[in-house]
């Protein structure tokens, strides 16, 4: 039965990982995502779950640790500064190679910065914040139904490469309202998880180790060389984005999270005066549609990119394109207030883009 | 080897079923060695090897799994009280999990994360190890260093006036609601060896029968860090850091419903 309610983007982060089967959550309160853990605690017990709220944001990434290593479904959710404070345990849930999800609802600037919303985070979740030269998955949705299904997609890829998956929403997408169809996804089979920590008597007396540490003799070389294979599978498979008017845009937007809808209001507006423009909207951040976003530019003439920084997704769509046509920001400081609760507007956009052409 | 070669020695000790039996690691004289056998010893007497996952930390613990037979984590420096905590969420706390920590680990930079496992009402056995320095790194001070103990970060000794004080862990936390037993122990005697095995077989039937946290702390040699003999580390441990840190039991709720 499909369920079609009306709710916020954090309650769909919700509603996905229920629907994926997640039924261990550790919280932290921080702005804007604490309606994420106080739903957790409310529901999780009801469908024999386990929320625990923890003292820490450090606290609820290594919870996520033990028990993605007992090999069940488990997440957190967290803003900027408390997501900078798990970076640690992010790197070491990559060198475990562990499935875990984590959900950043950014807010603004360094620091403890704003409450407010931003995509500020998109080198730190795409680049590995933490030390050591890692990769992971990163989802960014557009919209509430997008949240959900991309959180269900983020538990399935997880498990699927054993690897961690980030869904990256921000204030914007985390407080809107909108209707979503509660489906869950049928994602396909996945490898059994015969690796998990159960104590060794139920695996036929075999045990299994995590470790962080990478000292083993003649490990090192070896685990490098197996997670470069990992990361190019992934590259090679589990790219996602979309494009609108991508058949004739001689002016394409690329923009992600909350600001691709803002940026495809300004393309509706050039396409309601003839003027044609796109949305190349990347779905995974890495792996970023780097060569789909060659393709889909061929033809054009201008690159603007819209984000809510100062410029971070910028680099790769440059990188992308190689410095075959001119790449321009629409960013922060092209928000309607100096104040934290400023946003960027779609009328901005179009004028800047034309300031351009 | 000429040990082996002598046909008429006799076999006066053996190896515990879950001692995976190699060279060790740790130096002359260090106790891991003896405790990590104590633990092996205790999982399989009190029957749970099949249901007993460890978490082991950074520090000299973090190669634990390399020794005993059963499923093994480690996690990063401090973390080990919600890496534990995680597993048994996982788990609907019906398996038995335990943490093996340093000091410096423990009661410098995860000290937090431990005292707040406690506060959740966790089910978990935590040992400690108490050297008295950060060994894996070469011997600097840590939380436990004694007044006057040189360690390379106080090459003229703790200082209190400079460096502080030392943390009383075991007594630290006895007065907290959910802890159910308390107890230091130390390694420098066969006596004390074998209380430490009860006193860690007492704290892993708390979690057994769902009492609540149960910890041991277990005075050990760290010969290399203190720059002593294995002998003289003996010695150190009876004439100084057991003056600073007496033995004893500082929390049992069990009210004699579990022997040690």
């Amino acid at each position: 039965m499909i369920e079609t309610t009306l709710c916020t983007g954090n309650r769909a982060v919700c509603y996905g990982a229920i629907d994926a089967g997640c039924r261990h959550f550790f919280g932290y309160p921080i702005t804007p995502q604490n309606d994420i853990p106080e739903y957790m605690s409310e529901e999780l017990p009801k469908l024999g779950g386990i929320y625990k709220q923890t003292e820490s944001e450090v606290s609820s990434i290594n919870m996520v640790y033990g028990a993605v290593a007992a090999g069940v479904r488990a997440m957190t959710s967290t803003s900027s500064p408390g997501f900078s404070l798990m970076q640690e345990a992010i790197s070491g849930i990559a060198a475990a190679e562990l499935p875990a999800v984590v959900v950043d609802v950014q807010r603004g600037g360094p620091g403890l910065g704003t409450t407010q919303t931003a995509q500020m985070d998109y080198f730190q979740a795409t680049k590995g914040g933490g030390h050591g030269g890692y990769r992971q998955i990163v989802l960014a949705p557009h919209s509430v139904q997008e949240t959900y299904n991309l959180l269900q997609l983020a538990f399935h890829l997880a498990d699927t490469y054993r690897i961690m998956a980030i869904v990256l929403t921000d204030a914007i997408l985390g407080q809107m309202v909108a209707p979503l169809n509660r489906e869950p996804l049928d994602l396909g089979p996945l490898p059994e998880k015969d690796w998990a920590l159960r104590g060794k008597g139920l695996k036929g007396g075999r045990r299994d180790v995590f470790s962080t540490m990478l000292l083993k003799p003649g490990f090192y070389v070896p685990y490098m060389t197996r997670m470069r294979e990992k990361y190019r599978k992934i590259e090679d498979n589990e790219i996602r984005y979309d494009c609108v008017h991508g058949e004739d845009a001689q002016v394409m937007l690329v923009s992600y999270g909350s600001t691709a809808r803002i940026s495809l209001e300004a393309v509706a507006r050039a396409r309601r005066k003839g003027l044609k423009w796109g949305l190349f909207r990347p779905i995974t951040l890495w792996p970023f549609p780097e060569a789909e976003l060659r393709k889909a530019t061929e033809a054009c003439k201008t690159i603007v990119v819209v984000e809510d920084s100062m410029g971070q997704m910028i680099e790769d769509v440059r990188l992308a394109v190689r410095d075959q046509m001119p790449v321009h920001l629409v960013g922060t400081l092209s928000r309607h207030n100096p104040g934290s609760g400023g946003m960027i507007f779609p009328e901005r956009v179009y004028e800047e883009v034309n300031q351009w052409l | 080897m000429a040990v082996s070669e002598k046909a008429e020695e006799k076999l006066v000790g053996f190896t515990p079923n879950l001692v995976i039996n190699q060279p060790s690691h740790y130096c002359p004289g260090c106790h891991y060695g003896i405790l990590t056998r104590i633990l092996a010893e205790v999982i399989e007497e009190l029957g749970i090897t099949g249901d007993t996952i460890g978490v082991s930390a950074v520090g000299c613990s973090i190669f634990t799994h390399v020794y005993i037979d059963i499923d093994f984590i480690d996690a990063l420096h401090g973390r080990a009280p919600e890496v534990a905590s995680g597993v048994k969420a996982a788990h609907f706390g019906k398996k038995i999990v335990f943490t093996l920590q340093g000091d410096g680990d423990l009661a410098a930079i995860g000290m937090g994360d431990f005292i707040n496992a406690i506060a959740r009402g966790e089910q978990l056995t935590t040992i400690f190890l108490n050297n008295a320095n950060y060994g894996t790194t070469g011997g600097q001070m840590a939380p436990t260093t004694i007044i006057g103990q040189k360690s390379t970060t106080t090459p003229d000794g703790r200082k209190p006036e400079v460096e502080g004080y030392p943390i009383h862990v075991a007594e630290l936390i006895a007065p907290m609601q959910g802890l159910v037993y308390s107890a230091r122990c130390a390694m420098n005697t066969v006596k004390n060896v074998r209380q430490t095995k009860k006193a860690i077989a007492k704290a892993l039937r708390i979690q057994m029968e769902g009492k609540g946290y149960s910890f041991v702390e277990v005075l050990s040699a760290c010969p290399a860090g203190w720059k002593l003999s294995p002998v003289d580390s003996l010695k150190w441990i009876e004439e100084n850091q057991m003056r600073e840190f007496p033995l004893g039991v500082f929390k049992d709720e069990t009210e004699g419903a579990i022997d040690e």
